[in-house]
């Protein structure tokens, strides 16, 4: 089996209400050095064993497609065995 | 004329639509599930609030893949009449037929109250019934309702007068306090406050009428001049 992690994160600079969020609970907690939270997403992917480079355009194409917003969102991701 | 209400699994508003086109209006009016592909016969499109999918992934997002869809694309092309309310919005930002997008609301909160909207474009065929700077009362009811886009797109929509609507006060955090925004071409309106929530005395707002009364009218005419 294959895997593809990906990870979404709302760009620098679009404001993560999440992220403030936990971050006011986390301060609340005591945990005062914690800067700044922000909150993303982790999308596992599962396939068939395949060929990787062809896998990760398929990848990239969905993450442009349906997983991220492109207007707000970054992500990166990796494929490794599973 | 011909109403198209378009139910995905999670609609919460299209019986609302429903009965403001039926009652409100006193057209045509039919619900189309998300899975049909043909919505010809229709001459005005309407995606109603609610949750499609959940909302999972993001507000919309999976929505926007539904068969239906097409459809929809399709009558924005021809020039028909399409609004999207809250949810409706949503799908069409993620479908492209709108720019910008939908964010958490600024103040974490899902906010549900009446606020006061201000009318920035009567020019089309959604507002002819309403004039610039004018300030109306509708319902919001959302959890996603902070509106953003980029700086040089929000300049082109200014070019363009594609904001028709922008909040009083800004309640959710939205770029500029935008609230409805419009196509270039503008046959495509999209709008976070619910003109179907409030079209009967009943309801106790009747202030939606000016904006779904305006899509008769434009229709009756033949077109905004």
């Amino acid at each position: 089996m294959v895997v593809a992690k990906v990870y979404i994160t709302l760009k620098k600079g679009i404001l993560d209400p999440q992220g403030k969020a936990v971050k006011g609970a986390l301060h609340s907690m005591g945990y005062e050095g914690v800067k700044d939270v922000r909150v993303g997403k982790y999308i596992e992917l599962t396939f068939e064993d395949g060929d990787l480079s062809l896998l990760e355009q398929k990848v990239d194409e969905m993450c442009k497609k349906i997983l991220t917003n492109p207007i707000i969102e970054d992500y990166t991701f990796e494929i490794g065995e599973g | 004329m011909k109403f198209a209400v378009v139910v995905f699994p999670g609609s919460n508003c299209d019986v609302d639509c429903y009965y403001a086109v039926k009652y409100g209006l006193n057209q045509e009016v039919e619900y189309v599930w998300h899975q049909e592909k043909d919505l010809s016969k229709y001459d005005v499109i309407m995606l109603p609030g609610g949750f499609s999918y959940g909302d999972y992934l993001r507000a919309g997002a999976i929505a926007r893949f539904s068969p239906i869809m097409e459809a929809v694309k399709e009558a924005a092309e021809k020039g028909k009449y399409v609004i999207g309310i809250c949810n409706g919005f949503q799908i069409l930002t993620e479908a492209g037929l709108l720019p910008g997008t939908l964010r958490k609301n600024e103040g974490l909160k899902f906010i549900c109250k009446t606020v006061s909207i201000i009318v920035e474009n009567d020019k089309t065929p959604f507002t002819t019934r309403l004039k610039k700077g004018q300030e109306i009362s509708l319902p919001i009811a959302h959890g996603e309702g902070n509106y953003y886009v980029d700086g040089q797109t929000l300049e082109d929509m200014k070019k363009n007068d594609q904001i028709v609507f922008r909040y009083k006060e800004n309640v959710n955090g939205s770029v500029e306090r935008i609230a409805g925004v419009i196509n270039k071409e503008g046959n495509v309106l999209g709008m976070m406050p619910h003109p179907e929530r409030a079209y009967e005395p009943l309801l106790g707002n009747t202030d939606g009428l000016y904006i779904l009364g305006s899509i008769v009218d434009n229709f009756i005419k033949g077109g905004v001049n």
